[in-house]
C-alpha cells in the first residue's frame, strides 16, 4: 500500500510500499519513531484516509472503498475523543446504537463493557469528570462494545503516567485475551512493544523494515536502524569470513554465521548484556579500557574503549554492594557471549 | 542582586483607579438616571416627584406602544431565526476544513454589515425595496424582516464560528468510526456540541434587531413603527417619562438576553 500526501515537489510518501498481513486474534504492534507513518497506516485501515495505491482486505473482503462507518473496525484514539455531551454509558453505547441494535441489547452490552473495564460506578458521569486512566478505559470500552473484527489503538497509553501505564498494559493484554479481537497497536515505546505484542512491525520513513515476534526482532534485527531503535546496541566494524567473524582490526570474535550472510565487510552488532568482562589479557579476549561506569539500579553500564577506538557498552548486573569495582582507566578483557554477534545489513 | 523588575501592569499606573471610576460613572450614570426617572411620579423629567409606576401603566395601555412592541418582537424573532440558520450554515461551511483560497474574502463578505456604515446600507435598502414595492405592490413586514436578517447574520455567525473552531474534529471522526452515517454524525455529535454557540448567536441577533433604528427607519412602510422608531417619533414631539419606562423595559430584556449569551459562550473551566 502507498499513501502520498500532497503532490509535485511537496509530495510526501507517508506510506511507501507497505505490505502486511495480520492474523485473526493477534496482538500486532506498529513501532517506529515519530512521523514514520504509523498513524497514517491506522487511518488507512480505519477508512479516514484513502490509500494512493493498494488495497485493504479484511477476511478476504476488499474494504478499500468503504467509508469508516461501514468497516467492522474500531479505533481507540490517542486523544480518546470521548463525546463530552454524552455520559460514560451513552459513549459506550454509541456504536451499537448507530448500528441500530435494540435498546435492551445496547443496555446489556454497556453493562458488560462497564464491568469489563471496571467502571460500573461511573456510568452516569461525563467524560470530563473522569481521570486520564478512566477516560482511557471508557475509550477502550466504547471501541470494544460493537465487537469489531479489528481494534486499532493509536498510542492509547502515551498520556498516562508510568505506573498507570504499566497497569493499563496488563489490562489491555487481558482484554485482548478475553475478547479474542485482533489488536493493532501503535507505539513508539519499544519496551511496550516488546512486552505486549505477538508480533511487531518496525517502521521508518513510511517503510516496514521488519516484521517478527519480539524475540526475533530483538535478537535478529535485519539492519542497523532496527537494532538501534529496539534496545541498546553496540556496533562494531568487522568482516564475515568462511571460518568466523572478525573485527576490522583482525581479532576473531565469533563463529561463522549459520547461513546466508555475505562474505566480506559488515557491521556487527552486540547487545550490551551480551558483553562479558574478564581479566586483562585473558586468551581470546579483546583488550579494552574502562572510561566510565553508570549505575542504573539493577544493572550498571560500563563504557569501554576498545583498542581500535570503538566505544562499546557492557551491561553488568549490579553486585549487592552496588559497586562493580571498575574504576575509569582500568584495563579489562572483553568477550562476546556465544552467538551474540549479529551481522547486519545496511 | 536587587529584586526582579515587576512586569508592566496597567493597574499600577498612577491615577488608574480614578480614571476607571470616572469611566464607569460616565457609562452608567445616564442609564441609571433614565431608570430612576422612569419611576418618577411627576410629569417633568427633571424634577423628582415621588415613586410611581404610572408611566409603565401608561405605556402598557397605550395602543401604539403595544402595536410597536408586538411588531418589534415579531421582526426580531423572525430575523434572529433566519440569520441564525444562515449563520450556522456559513459557520459549518467555513470551519469544517483547512485553510482554502479566498477564505479571508468570504469572512469579509459574511461580516460586511459590521463594516459598511449602517446609513449606507439603509439608503441602499430604501432604494432597492422601493423599486420592489412599486413592482409588486407588497407593503408588508417582509422587507423589515429581510433587512434585519441581513445585518444580524454576522452577529449570529461570530459566536457559532468561535464554538465550531474550539471543537475537536476527531469527535466527528470517532462518530464515523462508530458506524454513524454523515447525517447521524451531524445530528448526534456536531449539532449538540455547537448548540450553545447557536443559542448565543440567536440571542445576540435578537437583541441587535430589537434595538435597530436606522435601517428600520428607512425600510419601514407607513404605520410600521417598531418600539425604537416609535420612541424616536415621540421624542421629536414631546419628551415624556413614558419613553423612560419603555427604555427601561428594553434595557431589562437586553441585559437578560446578554447575560444568557455570556453564560452560554463562557469557557467551561
Ligand atoms: N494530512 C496530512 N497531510 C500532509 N502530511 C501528512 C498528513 N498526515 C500526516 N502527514 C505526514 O505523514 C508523515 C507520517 O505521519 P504520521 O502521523 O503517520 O506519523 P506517526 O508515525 O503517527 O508519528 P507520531 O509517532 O508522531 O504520531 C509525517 O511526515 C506527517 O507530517
Ligand atoms: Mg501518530
Amino acid at each position: 500500500m502507498v499513501k502520498v500526501f500532497g503532490s509535485g515537489d511537496h509530495a510526501l510518501r507517508a506510506l511507501d510500499d507497505v505490505s502486511l498481513t495480520i492474523e485473526t486474534g493477534e496482538f500486532f504492534t506498529l513501532l517506529g519513531p515519530s512521523g514514520c507513518g504509523k498513524t497514517t497506516l491506522l487511518r488507512c485501515i480505519a477508512g479516514f484516509e484513502t490509500p494512493t495505491a493498494g488495497a485493504i482486505l479484511l477476511s478476504g473482503r476488499d474494504f478499500t472503498a468503504e467509508p469508516p462507518n461501514r468497516r467492522p473496525v474500531n479505533t481507540v484514539f490517542q486523544s480518546y475523543a470521548l463525546f463530552p455531551h454524552l455520559t460514560v454509558a451513552q459513549n459506550i453505547g454509541f456504536g451499537l446504537e448507530m448500528l441500530g441494535r435494540p435498546r435492551a441489547e445496547v443496555a446489556a452490552t454497556v453493562e458488560r463493557m462497564l464491568a469489563l473495564v471496571k467502571l460500573e460506578a461511573f456510568a452516569g458521569r461525563r467524560p470530563q469528570q473522569l481521570s486520564g486512566g478512566q477516560q482511557q478505559r471508557v475509550a477502550l470500552a466504547r471501541a470494544l462494545a460493537p465487537a469489531p473484527q479489528v481494534l486499532l489503538l493509536d498510542e492509547p497509553l502515551s498520556a498516562l503516567d508510568l505506573k498507570l501505564r504499566k497497569e493499563m498494559q496488563g489490562e489491555l493484554k487481558r482484554l485482548q485475551h478475553e475478547t479474542g479481537i485482533t489488536f493493532v497497536f501503535v507505539t513508539h515505546d519499544q519496551e511496550e512493544a516488546l512486552t505486549m505484542s505477538d508480533r511487531i512491525g518496525v517502521m521508518s520513513e513510511g517503510r516496514l523494515l521488519q516484521i517478527g515476534a519480539p524475540r526475533e526482532i530483538y535478537n535478529h534485527p535485519v539492519n542497523r536502524f532496527v537494532a538501534d531503535f529496539i534496545g541498546e546496541t553496540n556496533f562494531l566494524r568487522g568482516r564475515v569470513a568462511q571460518d568466523g567473524l572478525y573485527l576490522a582490526t583482525g581479532e576473531r570474535v565469533g563463529a561463522a554465521p549459520p547461513s546466508g550472510a555475505r562474505i566480506g565487510e559488515a557491521t556487527l552488532a552486540v547487545r550490551p548484556e551480551q558483553v562479558r568482562l574478564e581479566g586483562p589479557g585473558d586468551p581470546g579476549s579483546l583488550s579494552a579500557r574502562v572510561t566510565q561506569t553508570v549505575y542504573f539500579g539493577t544493572d550498571t553500564h560500563c563504557h569501554l574503549h576498545l583498542a581500535d577506538g570503538t566505544e562499546i557498552i557492557a551491561r553488568l548486573q549490579s553486585p549487592p554492594s552496588g559497586d562493580v569495582g571498575l574504576a575509569p582507566g582500568a584495563e579489562v578483557g572483553v568477550r562476546f557471549a556465544e552467538g551474540a554477534l549479529q551481522v547486519l545489513g545496511d | 542582586m536587587s529584586a526582579r523588575a515587576k512586569p508592566f501592569s496597567v493597574t499600577a499606573l498612577p491615577g488608574f483607579t480614578t480614571v476607571a471610576l470616572a469611566v464607569f460613572f460616565l457609562l452608567y450614570l445616564p442609564i441609571a438616571t433614565l431608570v430612576v426617572y422612569s419611576f418618577n411620579d411627576s410629569l417633568s423629567i427633571a424634577v423628582w416627584g415621588g415613586f410611581s409606576l404610572r408611566w409603565y401603566e401608561a405605556a402598557w395601555q397605550n395602543a401604539a406602544v403595544q402595536e410597536a412592541a408586538v411588531r418589534s418582537l415579531v421582526v426580531a424573532s423572525c430575523a434572529a431565526l433566519i440569520a441564525t440558520t444562515v449563520a450556522t450554515m456559513a459557520a459549518l461551511g467555513t470551519t469544517r476544513r483547512g485553510r482554502f483560497r479566498g477564505q479571508t474574502l468570504i469572512y469579509v463578505a459574511i461580516n460586511q454589515p459590521l463594516m459598511v456604515p449602517e446609513i449606507v446600507t439603509a439608503v441602499a435598502l430604501l432604494i432597492f425595496f422601493a423599486a420592489i414595492k412599486v413592482a409588486t405592490g407588497y407593503q408588508g413586514l417582509g422587507y423589515l424582516i429581510l433587512a434585519h436578517s441581513a445585518f444580524c447574520i454576522p452577529f449570529a455567525y461570530l459566536p457559532i464560528r468561535a464554538r465550531l473552531e474550539g471543537m475537536d474534529l476527531t469527535l466527528e471522526t470517532a462518530a464515523a468510526d462508530l458506524y454513524a452515517t454523515p447525517w447521524q454524525t451531524f445530528r448526534r455529535v456536531t449539532l449538540p456540541l455547537m448548540a450553545p454557540g447557536i443559542a448565543a448567536g440567536a440571542m445576540l441577533a435578537f437583541v441587535i434587531s430589537l434595538d435597530d433604528v436606522i435601517i428600520t427607519e428607512f425600510v419601514k412602510s407607513a404605520g410600521q413603527d417598531t418600539l425604537p422608531t416609535y420612541m424616536l417619533g415621540q421624542l421629536r414631539r414631546a419628551i415624556t417619562p413614558e419613553v423612560n419606562a419603555i427604555s427601561t423595559v428594553l434595557l431589562a430584556v437586553t441585559v437578560l438576553l446578554l447575560t444568557a449569551f455570556f453564560l452560554l459562550t463562557r469557557k467551561r473551566g
